[in-house]
């Protein structure tokens, strides 16, 4: 069980050292300490999973008491860590992926000037992670949750002196606040209800026949959401995520695949007693997910950036693990959780791979013909693209057809939805796909194609800037392409639906006892029927946008307008805050502050100020005054004694 | 002939009414300080007065911590005097006003 101190250990030493030593440190060292010591971490993760799997399944659960944090009269809260399957889990996926995009970053971030900054940052993101994954009560998760939201401020925004990522960093954080506004009030609600913060007190009867008001557990239900969408960027609070790419795409791997996104999905997870005891937030839940599904994967649709069309797709992923969790079916959610780790983290680092190439060119219509050049980069795409796309026998395939039969039982209308979001999946991946890789190399020519021009959101702006053909990048970029590639074919093996084989869900099994998490079953032939009609659906979404885009002809009926501005969602919020929010905020900041706040504290210094003027009239410097003074005052003393004796 | 105590309590007021009127009025330093001194010496006169009026060594002996304390003013008092004279001709109390607020 001490494994798991290792595992927090190895990335916090990396982050130290090179907060130490970031000005001696040369480039590629740097890059070197935190790849070692994550694979550390990892290493660690492996072991602590074989000594769980080493017990019975009843005894899987270990508290390491590191210190007591806030001894405060009946508030005790401990930095105390909690080895369980779900943490584990998280532990394990956490690591690996992490380990592999730090590899990846060190050929990515080659030459540049702030090269070990950019690994402080990566260290500090994986341990913020697993602070939030092993802590053993809510306040602990917290720390790691504010971390994971700080890092992910200082990556967003790593190319700060652009504006378009200070901007998109500011955005990640204010909208994080947001959430982690609704984690705040959840937590105080726990202490008011249950007196403390930990796993043990707070879960655990739960999970062994407490019960919990509905209308309680609905409030702190509803908070734990908000928090969870804050961070895993849902409904109504997605905003954030489709800006991050601003940030090197190692980072988008990173915030999309193993850490940040997927803390909202653990939350809710840890919180499955609460969850149970209110219908409502468990239906909001899914319904959450399935919206953001739904409205991102229309916007991918449209999206002309290689990295946001990649970006919304993650909404859309996330919104499945939000309905599958919804659904009450949390280790499918996990199992999704996982594979999309996989998949989605293979997919950034191959785009990343692909703006490399062509020096930093984003837009798809500047793309083109890209699988010649890059066949290393063109095959783990490809991989992740059928994995996405949920193309059988891949690893999403599996957790997406998990996921819909858990959609399925809850209600057939999300059902339905979600295969249309499976089909819009295929569709707009094929589209990137054939316009990236298939057909003319428009990055050739000098001028974009018109049609191209004016989906907006491309970064650099140049013509001209490639010397010689693109190539496929080195080792330390293509090896955890190759790697994650075959985790992404093969990564359904974790989770089988056969008799005997789902190994995920028995791993995770004591964390949701059927107490508070009842499960579900199927008939074989519902589960075959609704798997063959989903997956009917995912071939002809494929199918139909191979047919459309390989031709790489710009089809702007098929890019309408309002899905170019994502559905102006965007712009309504910013209408929103910039309309009555800015003026609510004048008024508060240029009468109610000044006036009132500012008028109160320059008033008490002017009365101040006007009472000495006034009183250093009596210093008037000649001794005779003073002894004026001195005498009136004896005198009146004087006076007052003998009025008190004499009375 | 035994003088009655009141005629040693009105000589006292009159020297304190004359020192404090002298210490108020004057402008010369040392002046002042005299008239300080004559109030001094017209309280103790007061003390010894009641002390034998009362028949209570108490207050002769007031009169000795006062005698001591004067002492002690007039070396501090005309310490600062000469210090006065040394920096400027004459010793008038209003000249000497930058305490003024």
């Amino acid at each position: 069980m001490n494994a798991a101190y290792v595992i927090l250990a190895a990335p916090a030493l990396g982050a130290l050292i090179l907060l130490a030593g970031h000005r001696r440190l040369l480039e590629p060292v740097a890059g070197w300490v935190v790849v070692v010591l994550g694979f550390v971490s990892f290493g660690a993760s492996l072991w602590l999973w074989v000594t769980l799997l080493g017990r019975p399944a009843g005894d899987r659960v270990a508290r390491l008491a590191i210190f007591s944090w806030v001894p405060v009269d009946r508030l005790q809260v401990g930095f105390g860590l909690q080895v369980d399957p779900l943490s584990v889990f998280f532990c394990l996926f956490v690591t690996g992926v992490s380990s592999l995009i730090f590899l990846y970053s060190i050929g990515y971030m080659h030459r540049d000037p702030s090269f070990a900054r950019f690994f402080f940052y990566l260290s500090t993101f994986l341990f913020s992670m697993l602070v939030l994954v092993l802590a053993d009560n809510f306040l602990f998760t917290f720390l790691g949750w504010e971390g994971v939201g700080y890092c992910s401020y200082g990556l967003v925004g790593f190319w700060f002196d652009r504006d378009r990522a200070a901007v998109a960093a500011k955005k990640a954080f204010v909208t994080n606040r947001v959430g982690d506004f609704g984690f705040m009030i959840a937590l105080f609600l726990m202490y008011e209800h249950f007196g403390s913060f930990d796993f043990s007190r707070v879960l655990a009867p739960l999970a062994h026949g407490a019960t919990l008001p509905t209308a309680f557990a609905t409030g702190l239900g509803l908070m734990l959401l908000l928090g969870a969408c804050g961070k895993s960027a849902q409904f109504p609070l997605y905003m954030w995520l489709p800006d991050a790419m601003e940030g090197p795409t190692p980072i988008s791997a990173l915030i999309h695949a193993a850490t940040m996104v997927t803390a909202g999905v653990y939350l809710l997870a840890r919180s499955a007693p609460i969850l149970h005891f209110s219908p409502v937030t468990m239906w909001l839940v899914a319904c959450i997910g399935i919206t953001t599904a739904f409205v991102a994967s229309t916007i991918a649709c449209v999206e002309t950036d290689i990295k946001r069309i990649l970006a919304y797709s993650t909404l859309a992923e996330i919104g499945f693990m939000f309905l599958a969790e919804g659904s009450g079916d949390f280790s499918s959610a996990l199992f999704l959780t996982v594979t999309h780790a996989f998949f989605k983290a293979l997919l950034f680092l191959s785009a990343g791979a692909v703006i490399h190439a062509l020096a930093d060119e984003q837009d798809i219509w500047r793309m083109g013909g890209l699988r010649k050049y890059l066949p290393i980069t063109f095959g783990a795409f490809f991989v992740g693209y059928l994995a996405l796309s949920a193309i059988p026998p891949f690893a999403g395939w599996w957790a997406h057809e998990a996921v819909l039969e858990a959609a399925y039982h809850k209600d057939v209308w999300l059902w339905v939805t979600g295969v249309v979001v499976d089909g819009l999946t295929a569709y707009y991946m094929s589209r990137e796909v054939m316009l990236v890789f298939f057909g003319r190399s428009r990055w050739k020519e000098q001028r974009p194609e018109p049609a191209g021009a004016g989906g907006g959101g491309h970064g650099g702006s140049h013509a001209d800037g490639h010397d010689g053909e693109p190539h496929d990048s080195p080792w330390t970029m293509t090896v955890p392409l190759v790697l994650l590639a075959i985790a992404a074919v093969v990564g359904g093996v974790i989770d089988l639906p056969f008799p005997g084989t789902d190994f995920l869900t028995r791993f995770l099994a004591p964390v949701f006892p059927h107490t508070v998490v009842p499960g579900f079953s199927l008939t074989t032939g519902t589960r075959v029927a609704i798997g063959i009609a989903g997956t009917a659906v995912n071939f002809i979404g494929l199918a139909v946008g191979i047919v459309v885009w390989l031709p790489g002809l710009a089809r702007p009926r098929l890019e309408p307008g309002f899905l170019r501005h994502g559905w102006y969602i965007d712009e309504g919020v910013a209408g929103a805050v910039a309309g009555p929010l800015a003026v609510a905020a004048d008024s508060t900041a240029y009468v109610i502050d000044r006036r009132g706040v500012d008028g109160l504290v320059g008033g008490i210094a002017a009365l101040t100020a006007g009472a000495g003027r006034q009183l250093r009239r009596v210093q008037t410097g000649y001794v005779r005054t003073y002894a004026l003074g001195i005498g009136i005052g004896a005198a009146a003393i004087l006076i007052y004694a003998a009025a008190r004796v004499g009375g | 002939m035994r003088v009655p105590a009141d005629w040693y309590l009105i000589l006292a007021l009159i020297l304190f009414v004359l020192g404090g009127t002298g210490l108020l009025v004057r402008r010369n330093v040392l002046v002042m300080f005299m008239c300080v001194e004559l109030m001094l010496n017209a309280v103790d006169l007061t003390f010894v007065t009641f002390a034998r009026t009362l028949n209570d060594l108490g207050g002769q002996a007031a009169v000795f911590f006062v005698l001591v304390v004067a002492a002690a003013e007039v070396v501090v008092g005309l310490g600062i005097i000469v210090a006065i004279f040394r920096r400027r001709a004459d010793a008038t109390a209003d000249d000497v006003h930058i305490l003024k607020g």
